[in-house]
């Protein structure tokens, strides 16, 4: 992959003379990113061909046969979400590096609730945010006095709406999708936040969460230069795609199966949209699986292609991403079961709202 | 010198805990370095986003991995 090591050249070149480029003016950073894509856009736009040549040509696989095409499928979806993910994370980490959890919050507190759940399901996009780090951000919000309604919103938004689902969703499905979900994904997340908001839940948060005194804010809201941002993004990279390569090799290998060995149609008489019942049935399968985006999508387009109905697909997805067991059982220590209810069955609903829809419209 | 590096137990976090050690040991500076998991304690010091890193009671940094050069300064001062 001739990109990445490309843009490895300008992150190391980057570290080694680290004191003299924290003064370079901005435009050769523009320039250099301007470079970068120009380049990246020329190699991806030849590796279908150069999957088909490596299928057909080297390894000599004939044509037409379950094994080339479930080889040229690996082939070419492999590398071309590697470098979907590398832009799409370099470019949303040097924006991530504006926002940070703090400041997020700082906008957040203090807005009416329909305004702040709109603002805050955006802001789950580009907000740093782990879900491990699910419970300290709780606590900080709503006792920062952001709405608890809105906190939902953010939580809501933050997993399901990010960078990589999207990126995915673009690369291989096309870019209606992608938009389909996140218009559908921010709507679920201000929606939910905004029901549970009205339902005045304040009394069903552990009782210690609201005694706690938040201490002095942390000390590290130094400006960044543009240099700092651009390592910012390459960190980004690093971590983000160090984490999830291995689930969107696994991902696509699955998908290059189901591509080449199973019969078109087949899925249409499971996950088809004929059935009332495959929607909900999605939904409850993805809650106890713990995957992420990246694993996830290669799937799905092969699903798709094979028959499935998109609306299914997509609250399948939606469930395995949004509604984690794991996340849940971290949510437990702050929300009383009852409020744990009442998420589930909020965002349960927004989901399959959505495959409903999509399967009518689509 | 006391150092308490706050989260859950995430991967993050475990790397943030071995950092700081790492430093504290090739500084030779006599430090107390500790693992903050409890979710009310790590609250309690206003951090939103885990890993953390507090040096005598000041919150260095958050939610994010600290680069080595950076946990030195904070505790070499």
């Amino acid at each position: 992959m001739e990109p990445l090591d490309d843009l490895t050249c300008t992150a190391c070149a980057g570290n080694r003379v680290h004191e003299k480029q924290l003064r370079r003016p901005a435009w050769m950073y523009v320039l250099a990113a301007v470079a970068g894509v120009v380049l990246w856009w020329l190699v991806y736009g030849k590796l279908r061909w150069l999957a088909a040549l490596l299928t057909y040509s080297l390894f000599r696989i004939p044509a037409g046969t379950s094994l080339g095409s479930s080889v040229e499928f690996f082939l070419y979806d492999t590398p071309k979400v590697m470098m979907l993910l590398l832009i799409v994370v370099y470019g949303v980490g040097i924006i991530r590096s504006f926002f940070t959890p703090e400041r997020t919050r700082d906008m957040l507190s203090g807005k009416s609730e329909l305004f702040g759940n709109v603002l805050a399901a955006l802001l789950g996009i580009v907000t740093p945010f782990c879900s491990c780090s699910a419970v300290p951000l709780f606590i900080g919000f709503v006792t920062a006095g952001v709405p608890l309604g809105v906190t939902f919103s953010f939580l809501i938004s933050a997993p399901m709406v990010n960078e990589i689902a999207l990126a995915l969703l673009y690369g291989l499905l096309g870019w209606k999708v992608a938009a389909l979900y996140l218009v559908t994904g921010l709507l679920i997340a201000i929606i939910s936040g905004w029901v549970i908001g009205r339902l005045h839940m304040e009394k069903h948060i552990e009782d210690w969460v609201m005694q706690i005194r938040a201490g002095a804010a942390s000390g590290q809201d130094e400006t960044l230069t543009w240099h700092d941002r651009f390592v910012y993004g390459w960190d980004a990279v690093k971590d983000i795609i160090g984490r999830v390569w291995k689930y969107v090799i696994i991902g696509i290998a699955v998908g290059a199966g189901i591509h080449g060995f199973v019969p078109e149609g087949l899925m249409a008489s499971i996950m088809g949209k004929g059935d009332w019942w495959s929607v909900p049935l999605a939904t409850i399968v993805g809650v106890p699986m713990y995957s992420n985006a990246a694993g996830i999508i290669p799937v799905v387009e092969a699903l798709l292609g094979k028959g499935a109905a998109l609306g299914t697909v997509l609250a399948f997805m939606m469930s395995v991403i949004a509604l984690s067991l794991p996340e849940m059982i971290i949510l437990r220590k702050v929300l009383k079961p009852r409020m744990i209810q009442v998420f589930v069955g909020v965002v349960g609903g927004g989901i399959l709202l959505v495959g409903y829809l999509f399967n009518m419209i689509i | 010198m006391e150092i308490k590096v706050l989260g859950p137990g995430c991967a993050k976090c475990k790397k943030a805990e071995a950092l700081v050690k790492e430093v504290v040991s090739e500084t030779g500076i006599a430090a107390d370095v500790q693992k903050v998991t409890d979710l009310m304690e790590i609250a309690g010091y206003g951090v939103f986003a885990t890993p953390a890193v507090v040096v005598d009671g000041e919150v260095k940094c958050s939610g994010k991995v600290p680069k080595k050069d950076e946990i030195k300064k904070w505790i070499t001062k």
